[in-house]
C-alpha cells in the first residue's frame, strides 16, 4: 500500500537564471497528509508549482508513479495531480454544483456534458467537503471557508491520486482553519488519496500530518514524520530568528521579551504564572524574594484580591485585576531598584 | 433548483418567441406599415395583393432584418467570448483591435484611393461596395493575424489584451491621419461607413452574410467547455487538462472571425458585444457556456432586431444610424448590470 506515489530527485527550482532553491528529493507516499512549512520567499508555492507541472523546473526531475511530469501533456497529468491555488478565482455566476462539476473535465468528452456517473462522484465530492447544502450557492457568496471547502471538492471530484493545495488555510479564522485541516485528514484517511499542502499553521501541521517537507532558504528539503523531526531539532535551525524560540517539548513558538530590571515576588501557582507573564511583557523579570528584601510583591493565591504590593514589610496595597496592579507596580518601579540587576532573555 | 429547471425550460421557448415577434416587427413596421398578416403572407410565399409592399418586404426589410439578426447574434457570442477570456466586464468583439483594424482597411479604400487615382468611391457602385467590404476584412484579418502570432509566441491573457488595444489606437491614429488629408466626401463617406448598418446588403448578399455569421456562432457552442475552463483561471484550466494555448488560439480565432465579418458587411457596431454578454449572463444564472452562448445567440438576435425597429420607428421619414440606437440600448443596460454586480466581481 505504501509505496511512493510520487518523488522528486535533486530538483532545483526557480525563475530563469535564478535559483530559490536547489537540491530537493522528497517523496510522497500513498495515502499521507504531508505539509509543507517554510518561511515567507523560501519558495513554497515555486516548488508546489513546479511539481504540479505549471513552472518550468530548473534541474533535476518530478516523477509521479513513474512518470515524469514535465513529459506528461495536461490532459494526462490531470488525472495524476489536482490542485486548489490560492488565487481568489472569481468565476461569474458559478455555483458549488458547476464549479465541482468542472473538476470532472478530465473524463468528459467534448461538450463538457457530465454523466449520471460524473454526477454521482460530483454530489459525493460535495457531501464529502460537508459543502452539499450550498450547492445551488454562488460561490460569490460563500465565506472563505466555505469557498475553500467548494475548491477542495472540486479536487476531490477530478479523481486523482494526488492533490495539491497551495495554503488552504490561509485568510481563515481559526476554527475554520481546523476545520480545513481535518477535512483534508479524513480524505487522506478515507480515500487513500495523498495531499501535500504548503501552510504556516506550524501546530496543526504537527499534530495532524504524517509527514513534514520543511524547506529551508535556498535549500535542502528537511523531510520526515513530524515526531523524528522533533527529535532531531530541525525547527530550531528552521526558524532562527531573533525573539522567537522552539519549543520541542509543547510544538509551540515562545515568543522572548527583552528584560531590563527585576521585581521580586512571593508566592506560586497560576496566579504567579500570569503575574510573570504580564510583567515579563513590560520588560520585567520576576525573581524569588528573599528576607533581605523590603518591597516586594505576593500572590495569595486564595484570596479574592490576589496580587499585593508590598513597601517596607507592610501591605500598602492589594489589587484583583492585574492590569491595574501591573499599571501600580510600574509607577512604583523605583521603589524596586535592586542590586541584582541583569539584562537577559526569558521567556 | 427546481426554480432554476422551471427558468431554464421556459427561457428559451419564451426568447425564441420574442426573437420570431421581433422579427415580423422589423418586417411589418416602417415608414410604410404593412399588416403583420400580409407579412406573413409574402413571407410563406403566397405573395400579396398589394406588389409594392412585396417589394419593400423583399428587397429591403428582409434582407436587412436577416442582417441584423445575424449580426446581432455574432457579436453577442464574439462579445461573450471576449468577456470569458479576458475576465473582464468590460470586454467586447472590438477590444482587440479588429474592428479598428477593419476601419483602418477601409480607411484606406476610402480615403486614399481616392486621392491617388482622383475619384471619389461613392461613384463606383457595387464594386465599391465589395471594395469596402474587401479592405476592411483584409484590415480586421491582419490585425487578427498579429494577435494570434503574439498570443501564440508570448502567450499571457494579459499582454494580448493590452496589445490588442494598442492596435487599436494605432489604426485609429492611422486614420485620423489619413482623414486630415482626405477630400470632403471621402471623408463623409467614412463617418457614414462608420456609424454602421444594417441596410447595406441586397437579398442574396444578405443570406450569405447570415450563414457566415450564424454558423460559426453556433459552432462556438464546441468552445463552451473550453471556456468553462478558461473562466477558472489559466492555472486551474491547465490542471484540468486544458491545452491553454490552443484553447486560446480557438477562442480568438472564433471570436476575432465574427467580428470581423460583421464590422465588413454592416460596418463597427457598437455595444451590442459588450452588453448581450452581461444579458445572457442575467437571464440563466450560470457559468456553464454552453448556456450562455446559447443565450447569447438569441439575446444579440433579440438586442439587434430591437435596435433596428428602433432606429427607424413609423413616423421618421429616414433612418437614424445604428450606432446612436445601440449606444442608448446598450450602455444603460452595461451600466445597470455593472452598478448591480460590482460587490460581486470587484
Amino acid at each position: 500500500m505504501n509505496k511512493n506515489l510520487l518523488q522528486i530527485r535533486n530538483l532545483s527550482i526557480g525563475y530563469g537564471n535564478k535559483i530559490v532553491a536547489g537540491n530537493l528529493s522528497a517523496i510522497i507516499p500513498s495515502g499521507e497528509l504531508i505539509c509543507l512549512l517554510g518561511s515567507n520567499g523560501t519558495g513554497k508555492s515555486t516548488l508546489m508549482r513546479s511539481i504540479c507541472g505549471f513552472h518550468p523546473v530548473l534541474n533535476g526531475s518530478v516523477f509521479i508513479d513513474d512518470l515524469e511530469v514535465n513529459q506528461l501533456s495536461e490532459k494526462e497529468l490531470s488525472k495524476w495531480i489536482a490542485v486548489v491555488l490560492t488565487d481568489r478565482v472569481i468565476v461569474p455566476n458559478a455555483n458549488v454544483q458547476e464549479l465541482v462539476g468542472y473538476g470532472r473535465s478530465p473524463y468528459t468528452g467534448m461538450m463538457g456534458r457530465l454523466n449520471a456517473m460524473d454526477k454521482i462522484i460530483v454530489s459525493r465530492a460535495m457531501e464529502q467537503c460537508g459543502i452539499a447544502h450550498k450547492k445551488d450557492s454562488l460561490l460569490s457568496s460563500l465565506s472563505d471557508g466555505e469557498r475553500q471547502k467548494a475548491f477542495i471538492a472540486k479536487a476531490i471530484a477530478q479523481d486523482t491520486p494526488l492533490i495539491i493545495l497551495d495554503e488552504p488555510t490561509a485568510f481563515l479564522d481559526l476554527p475554520a482553519r481546523v476545520e480545513i485541516m481535518q477535512l483534508l485528514r479524513d480524505i487522506a484517511n478515507a480515500s487513500g488519496k495523498s495531499i501535500l499542502m504548503s501552510t504556516h499553521d506550524l501546530d496543526l501541521a504537527l499534530q495532524l500530518s504524517d509527514r513534514l517537507w520543511l524547506l529551508q532558504s535556498g535549500g535542502p528539503l528537511t523531510t520526515g514524520s513530524p515526531e523524528d523531526l522533533l527529535l532531531q531539532n530541525a525547527f530550531q535551525s528552521m526558524f532562527q530568528h531573533k525573539g522567537i524560540v522552539f519549543d520541542n517539548k509543547t510544538g509551540l513558538f515562545k515568543v522572548m521579551h527583552t528584560q531590563n530590571s527585576t521585581i521580586p515576588v512571593k508566592g506560586h501557582g497560576f496566579e504567579y504564572v500570569l503575574l510573570r507573564r504580564a510583567l515579563s511583557r513590560k520588560g520585567i523579570k520576576v525573581i524569588r524574594a528573599n528576607s533581605e528584601d523590603n518591597n516586594w510583591l505576593e500572590v495569595k493565591n486564595e484570596s479574592k484580591e490576589p496580587f499585593a504590593l508590598f513597601v517596607e514589610g507592610e501591605c500598602i496595597q492589594s489589587e484583583a485585576s492585574l492590569e491595574v496592579f501591573v499599571n501600580q507596580v510600574l509607577k512604583m518601579q523605583e521603589l524596586f531598584k535592586v542590586k541584582r540587576s541583569c539584562c537577559t532573555l526569558s521567556e | 433548483m427546481q426554480y432554476n429547471l422551471l427558468r431554464k425550460s421556459i427561457l428559451i421557448p419564451l426568447s425564441l418567441a420574442l426573437l420570431l415577434i421581433l422579427f415580423a416587427l422589423n418586417l411589418a413596421m416602417g415608414s410604410v406599415s404593412v399588416p403583420i398578416s400580409d407579412v406573413v403572407q409574402i413571407m410563406i410565399g403566397k405573395g400579396s395583393s398589394n406588389i409594392i409592399w412585396e417589394n419593400i418586404l423583399l428587397r429591403t426589410r428582409l434582407p436587412q432584418t436577416i442582417v441584423a439578426l445575424g449580426a446581432g447574434m455574432a457579436l453577442g457570442v464574439a462579445g461573450l467570448l471576449m468577456q470569458t477570456l479576458f475576465r473582464n466586464p468590460l470586454a467586447g468583439p472590438s477590444v482587440l483591435g479588429i474592428s479598428s483594424g477593419s476601419s483602418l482597411g477601409v480607411g484606406f479604400v476610402l480615403l486614399i484611393a481616392g486621392q491617388v487615382w482622383g475619384f471619389s468611391f461613392s461613384r463606383l457602385g457595387i464594386w465599391g461596395d465589395l471594395a469596402v467590404i474587401i479592405a476592411s476584412l483584409g484590415g480586421a484579418f491582419a490585425v487578427l493575424a498579429i494577435i494570434l502570432f503574439i498570443s501564440h509566441k508570448i502567450g499571457g491573457t494579459l499582454s494580448v489584451l493590452i496589445i490588442g488595444v494598442m492596435i487599436g489606437y494605432l489604426s485609429n491614429s492611422v486614420v485620423g491621419v489619413l482623414k486630415f488629408y482626405s477630400m470632403e466626401e471621402d471623408v463623409h463617406n467614412y463617418v457614414i461607413w462608420g456609424l454602421g448598418s444594417f441596410s447595406r446588403m441586397s437579398v442574396d448578399r444578405a443570406y450569405l452574410f447570415a450563414m457566415i455569421t450564424i454558423i460559426p456562432s453556433l459552432l462556438a457552442l464546441f468552445l463552451s467547455k473550453s471556456l468553462n475552463l478558461m473562466a477558472l483561471g489559466d492555472r486551474y484550466a491547465s490542471n484540468l487538462g486544458l491545452k491553454i494555448k490552443r484553447a486560446r488560439l480557438l477562442i480568438i480565432l472564433c471570436a476575432g472571425s465574427l467580428t470581423a465579418i460583421v464590422t465588413a458587411f454592416c460596418g463597427p457596431i457598437i455595444f451590442i458585444g459588450m452588453a448581450v454578454p452581461h444579458l445572457a449572463k442575467l437571464v440563466s444564472r450560470t457559468s456553464n457556456h454552453f448556456y450562455l452562448i446559447c443565450n447569447a445567440c438569441i439575446l444579440g438576435a433579440i438586442t439587434a432586431l430591437l435596435c433596428n425597429l428602433l432606429a427607424r420607428l413609423p413616423g421618421m421619414e429616414s433612418e437614424l444610424p445604428i450606432n446612436s440606437v445601440t449606444a442608448f440600448i446598450g450602455a444603460p443596460v452595461v451600466i445597470s448590470v455593472i452598478w448591480k454586480k460590482r460587490k460581486e466581481n470587484f
